[in-house]
């Protein structure tokens, strides 16, 4: 079985791809998804850490992560769409004004 | 072996989720990436993860996704500089995004690799769905009646933030 330390490098990297995802790309949706990916290698680092300590705990966690992620997921979107409704833009450099 | 099969599968297709400039693009590629983490679970006695991974994620917040991508209808970027410009080579501040989630990468992985010893898993591991159910109605029974609520407050804003104004 791969060592315990695999599992913290793919989390590391995934994490890190998503952290590049949120800062280069200029699109709601696709930083929504880089946030995604964050959670995802989140979830990973959990599940690993909970088997390695052969606890069920981790994968609880991850269950609330999980639930966490669709309300972000929901709320976000909607907030998207309301966004794209003012500005017919996705843009978030075109989002400068607080009130208009 | 399958590690590396998985493992590759979920770094080369999160990469190309941000790689692409069509949403469309990115959310089935991320679907492909979460269906490679469902593997991962699988190989780490998380049964009940990978399952909740599939029908959750890929089953319904890409879904959700790829609903609201479609709704819109935007599918390219509109920027002020050339959208096909490398990530590293485009101005300011994304360029020092860029630099910077390369440096957390090879600080995470030299921090993880520093040491010689390789944690090896413990023997046991709790993989039965019915002890998690167990435990979330027992120990984490105030999270998850949290959790409820967290719903029902996000089902209410999403519907009050998506309505159109009349």
């Amino acid at each position: 079985m791969v060592p315990l330390n695999y599992y913290l490098v793919l989390s590391a990297v995934l994490f890190a791809i998503g952290t590049a995802g949120v800062f280069v790309r200029r699109n709601l949706i696709t930083i929504l998804l880089s946030i995604e990916i964050m959670l995802n290698a989140v979830n990973l680092t959990f599940v690993a850490f909970g088997r390695a300590l052969g606890a069920a705990d981790g994968q609880i966690i991850v269950f609330f992560v999980m639930t966490v992620a669709a309300a972000e997921a929901a709320v976000g979107l909607a907030i998207v769409i309301s966004l794209f409704r003012h500005r017919e833009s996705l843009n978030p450099d075109r989002f400068t004004a607080l009130k208009w | 072996m399958v590690f590396y099969l998985f493992a590759a599968v979920a770094v080369i297709a999160s990469l190309l989720v941000i790689a692409q400039r069509n949403p469309i693009y990115s959310v089935l590629l991320l679907i492909a990436s979460f269906g490679a983490l469902s593997g991962l679970y699988v190989l780490l006695d998380a049964p009940f993860v990978a399952v909740i991974q599939i029908i959750v994620y890929a089953g319904a917040i890409m879904v959700l996704f790829l609903f609201v991508v479609m709704l819109l209808n935007a599918p390219h970027e509109d920027t002020d500089y050339d959208e096909r410009a490398h990530p590293l080579m485009r101005p300011g501040a994304r360029r020092f995004g860029a630099v910077l989630a390369a440096v957390l990468i090879v600080e995470l992985v030299w921090a993880l690799t520093r040491h010689g010893e390789s944690g090896v898993f413990a023997g046991g591991s709790v993989s039965s769905v019915s002890a998690i159910g167990r435990l979330l109605f027992t120990d984490y029974a105030f999270p998850f009646e949290v959790t409820s609520v967290l719903i029902l407050v996000a089902m209410v804003g999403a519907v009050v933030l998506a309505r159109r104004e009349h």
